[in-house]
């Protein structure tokens, strides 16, 4: 027993040697591989807070660097979860450049003051109203509310003629949103901006008794489309998108812009902005001139992202609603206030 | 022989020592870093004060999450409990044919990770949306955590405590309920506290499942406010709920005694003949095996031919991988060494000290990884700047979260190492840190080994803390699964479910070969 023993313990150390050893090595492995792609150029890598959609995000900075040689470095999340660590983040903030998909997000990093001013080149290629009035930061992409439908669960003649009738107890359990994502909170913040407090404050709470809560975009369109719910608050691109592509999850279903200055016809701004902050702040300023200008807005119509450009006066894809006819309420994009609208989501329960 | 002497000679094995200062001193420090976090939300939730907390905290969807929470706790715990013991049972004690093939069935869902499960499911049918389904769903991915304790201790149980009460004229039912389930109960309160602990803490599932409760309505405040007071104050009522589930188990465990003096004549059980319900146990297991496995396994390879989204990009697929792997590695040694002090302490050492070392480390295992994450994440961001979206942050976090599956092995593996070895090799002139490298530790190689494939395990299919804590421009095969599957890209995320599947098998076959061992020994 003894000798067993005392084997064991010699073989026991060898192949604790051997084990660490291989831990050792690839682990060592790992990292580098990781690290590699970080370096081997002259140009300094740029920090980019993504919060929007990865893919766009991915071209984007592809377009960049090739145009450029500088690198970015990219970290995804959501429009208030970056904003505020950011934030928290202070001047120690990694970030040089930060994208959002909607316009609150960056209203809140304009009203703590922590963005920089943007070059008068890059704000004059976006018209005055998708951008901030303060000059830091300034709309990439564009977006609209609709309303997704299946029309065989809802007649053309039942829709709603404006957002605010969802509140309404006829719409119990027949409507889906997206209550955590910082779309259908950008879509709260424009109700709140039309129509006031009171008003918007009673149709959040009615929403809450009514809503079906997805967990985006994408999954309320398909339950719509698979005849689970009739009817869902989303941004017009995802439908378009599988539209060009199979159509699959939205050949059931059909949209409906309110217009009519309806809150309903809101077009959200996605923004883009340079930190105060910034390690790299003339790389990252040449980052947004480049989102903005002509090759870095065609990058997002030719795309599959089917956004609306809203720079250097280049055209949506053909497949769109025009832009031009959609008409949204008017709202200064950099007064819409997404702290109060997270507030008030969390008051009514939906968050 | 010569230790149950040795042990019957000197019963409290060094208790009456001091304890040496480096290794005290080393348990301290692992003991405080696992208690950051609870120790975080407390501080928190003071800070914040009465008025603000109740603020917070006394609203409509605190209750709508309070109700949730509990009754997926309640019903999933419950169906675990009834799943995991009835095909442990069937398996071990009955004439059930084709024992291998379902010994190696019933285990396997734990190399699919819940998340997964569902995905698998959503992408079928939306029935699976809601209560049911999450019930349902996780009941699938996790009977396993009852089925294998109780599998265990069926095993080595001595039949003669069933054949006497057969004797004295109690039916099979009730010998069942009076004899057996007793036995049975120290193991399966175990697994149902884990199932608990795992219902709490699961994000993955419940969100694909559209079934809110505090870990998932934790990580929307997330996204929407980074280290918000609201998240921070749900994770304070996350934190009650696991503590109330580790007392809760303590208290119903209670302290009847189910061991026995000798280990008394070595017999297998007769089987009980199931005759006429054969067709039916055959029918129930294979539908759980189907379920449980056949489904998410069928629909991801249904995914990877024929979804829309499938791409291969075999550099992306394999530097993830990588770095899962590198993780997962990372993780485990990280885990592994911080746990041997403790764990070296509780056994060599035994006292309080000792005691209130290695249950803290059990405290913050019970936490959800999203509650150790935004802890670490406010921390660092606020006080530590150096280690702030570093590899270092994550695999610390990671060590947080699964220690105890490193300490529980270690220590079981330390306990049969007989002290007399210690000494001798003292004796003979080594120096204690030479006796722990050159001795102790070559004799725990394999409790080591089963501790490493546990965290292993945890940190590849881990989602929550990664997706908060991971470096800029660093993806694991879980987060890329899980940013292409929310967006409902099955086919872009299969590649990534099937990686994480085989990289976790050679653990998964390591762990079902170690526990067979213990079986056999036993």
């Amino acid at each position: 027993m003894w000798r067993s023993r005392l084997g064991a313990v010699r073989t026991g150390r060898t192949r604790i040697r051997t084990i660490v050893a291989s831990v050792a090595a690839i682990t060592l492995a790992a990292t580098l591989g990781a690290c590699g792609s970080a370096s081997g150029s002259s140009e300094p890598t740029i920090t980019l807070y993504n919060a929007q959609h990865k893919e766009l995000g991915r071209e984007w900075v592809d377009g960049f660097t090739k145009e450029t040689g500088i690198k970015v470095e990219v970290r995804d999340g959501k429009d208030f979860e970056l904003a505020n660590q950011i934030l928290a983040e202070g001047d120690a903030s990694p970030a040089d450049v930060f994208l959002t998909e909607n316009s609150p997000a960056m209203s809140l990093l304009s009203s703590k003051g922590v963005l920089a001013p943007l070059d008068a080149a890059t704000i004059a290629q976006v018209p005055a109203r998708y951008r901030s009035g303060a000059e830091d930061w300034v709309g990439i992409a564009a977006r609209s509310t609709v309303l997704v439908y299946n029309p065989s669960l809802l007649p053309a003649d039942q829709l709603p003629n404006s957002i605010m009738e969802l509140s309404q107890p006829q719409w119990k359990d027949r409507i889906g949103i997206a209550a955590g994502g910082a779309d259908f909170q950008a879509i709260v913040s424009a109700v709140y901006a039309v129509n006031g407090d009171a008003a918007a404050g009673e149709w959040l709470a009615g929403l809450k008794q009514n809503a079906r809560v997805y967990q985006g975009n994408i999954p309320i369109m398909n339950a719509v489309n698979a005849g689970e719910i009739p009817a869902g608050v989303i941004y017009h691109y995802y439908w378009y998108r599988d539209r060009a592509e199979s159509g699959q999850d939205s050949k059931n279903t059909e949209l409906k812009y309110f217009g009519d200055k309806d809150a309903g016809a809101f077009v959200s701004v996605s923004g883009g902005g340079v930190l105060r902050s910034a390690k790299h702040p003339a790389e990252a300023q040449r980052f947004i001139a480049y989102l903005t200008s002509k090759s870095g807005q065609q990058v997002l119509a030719e795309s599959y992202a089917l956004e609306y450009p809203v720079g250097s006066d280049v055209p949506a894809n053909k497949a769109l609603k025009p832009l031009s006819e959609l008409d949204p309420p008017a709202i200064d994009p950099n007064t819409l206030n997404g702290s109060k609208v997270i507030s008030e989501m969390q008051r009514v329960g939906l968050l | 022989m010569s230790t149950g002497v040795a042990a019957a000679i000197r019963p409290r094995v060094g208790s009456r020592r001091a304890y040496p200062p480096v290794r005290l001193a080393a348990a301290v420090v692992v003991a405080a870093l696992t208690l950051i976090p609870l120790g975080y939300v407390l501080v928190f939730v003071i800070a914040e004060g009465p008025a603000q907390a109740a603020e917070l905290l006394l609203r409509p969807r605190v209750g709508e999450l309070l109700r949730n929470t509990s009754a997926l706790v309640a019903a999933g715990c419950a169906a675990s409990a009834v799943v995991g013991t009835g095909a442990a049972w069937l398996v071990e004690r009955t004439s059930l044919p084709g024992r291998p093939v379902w010994t190696a069935l019933m285990a396997a869902p734990l190399a699919v990770p819940a998340f997964v499960n569902s995905y698998g499911w959503v992408s079928v049918t939306a029935a699976v949306e809601g209560f049911a389904g999450a019930v349902l769903i996780t009941t699938l991915s996790y009977y396993p955590l009852v089925y294998l304790p109780v599998t265990a201790v069926l095993r080595g149980m001595d039949p003669a405590f069933e054949e006497l009460s057969r004797t004295l004229g109690n039916g099979p039912w009730r010998t069942f309920f009076r004899v057996v389930l007793p036995q049975l109960r120290p193991a399966l309160l175990g697994g149902v506290l884990l199932v608990g602990l795992h219902l709490l803490a699961e994000f993955g599932a419940l969100q694909a499942l559209r079934f809110p409760t505090f870990t998932t309505a934790i990580y929307d405040q997330f996204e929407s406010t980074f280290n918000g007071a609201a998240a921070t104050m749900l994770a304070g009522v996350l934190v009650l709920g696991c503590l109330l589930l580790l007392v809760g188990e303590l208290r119903l465990a209670g302290r009847a005694r189910v061991s026995r003096v000798g280990g008394g004549a070595a017999r297998t059980a007769v089987p009980h003949r199931l005759g006429a319900l054969t067709p039916f146990a055959l029918l129930a297991m294979a539908a759980l095996a189907g379920l449980a496995l056949g489904v998410p396994l069928v629909i991801l390879g249904r995914w990877l031919v024929v979804g829309s989204s499938t791409a291969f990009p075999i550099g992306q697929i394999t530097e993830i991988t990588l770095t899962s792997i590198g993780f997962g590695l990372a993780g485990a040694a990280l885990t592994c060494v911080l746990a041997v002090p403790g764990a070296w302490l509780s056994v060599r050492h035994r006292g309080w000290v000792s005691r209130v070392l290695e249950r803290s480390t059990y405290i913050a295992g019970s936490l959800p990884g999203i509650v150790v994450a935004l802890a670490f994440v406010t921390l660092a961001v606020g006080y530590l700047p150096v280690v702030y979206q570093t590899s270092i942050l994550l695999v610390a976090a990671y060590a947080v979260l699964f220690m105890p599956r490193a300490m529980v092995s270690l220590r079981a593996a330390l306990a049969q190492v007989p002290p007399e070895l210690d000494d001798s090799a003292r004796a003979l002139g080594a120096r204690p840190s030479g006796v722990l490298w050159r001795v102790t530790l070559p004799l725990v190689l394999r409790g080591l080994g089963t501790g490493a494939a546990l965290v292993f395990l945890a940190v590849v299919t881990e989602l929550t803390a990664t997706l908060l804590l991971a470096p800029t421009g660093t993806a694991t095969l879980a987060t890329e699964f899980w940013s292409n599957s929310s967006s409902l890209a099955y086919g872009a995320a299969a590649p990534y479910a099937l990686m994480m599947i085989v990289i976790s098998a050679p653990a998964a076959w390591l762990l079902t070969r170690e526990s067979r061992r213990e079986m056999g020994r036993a």
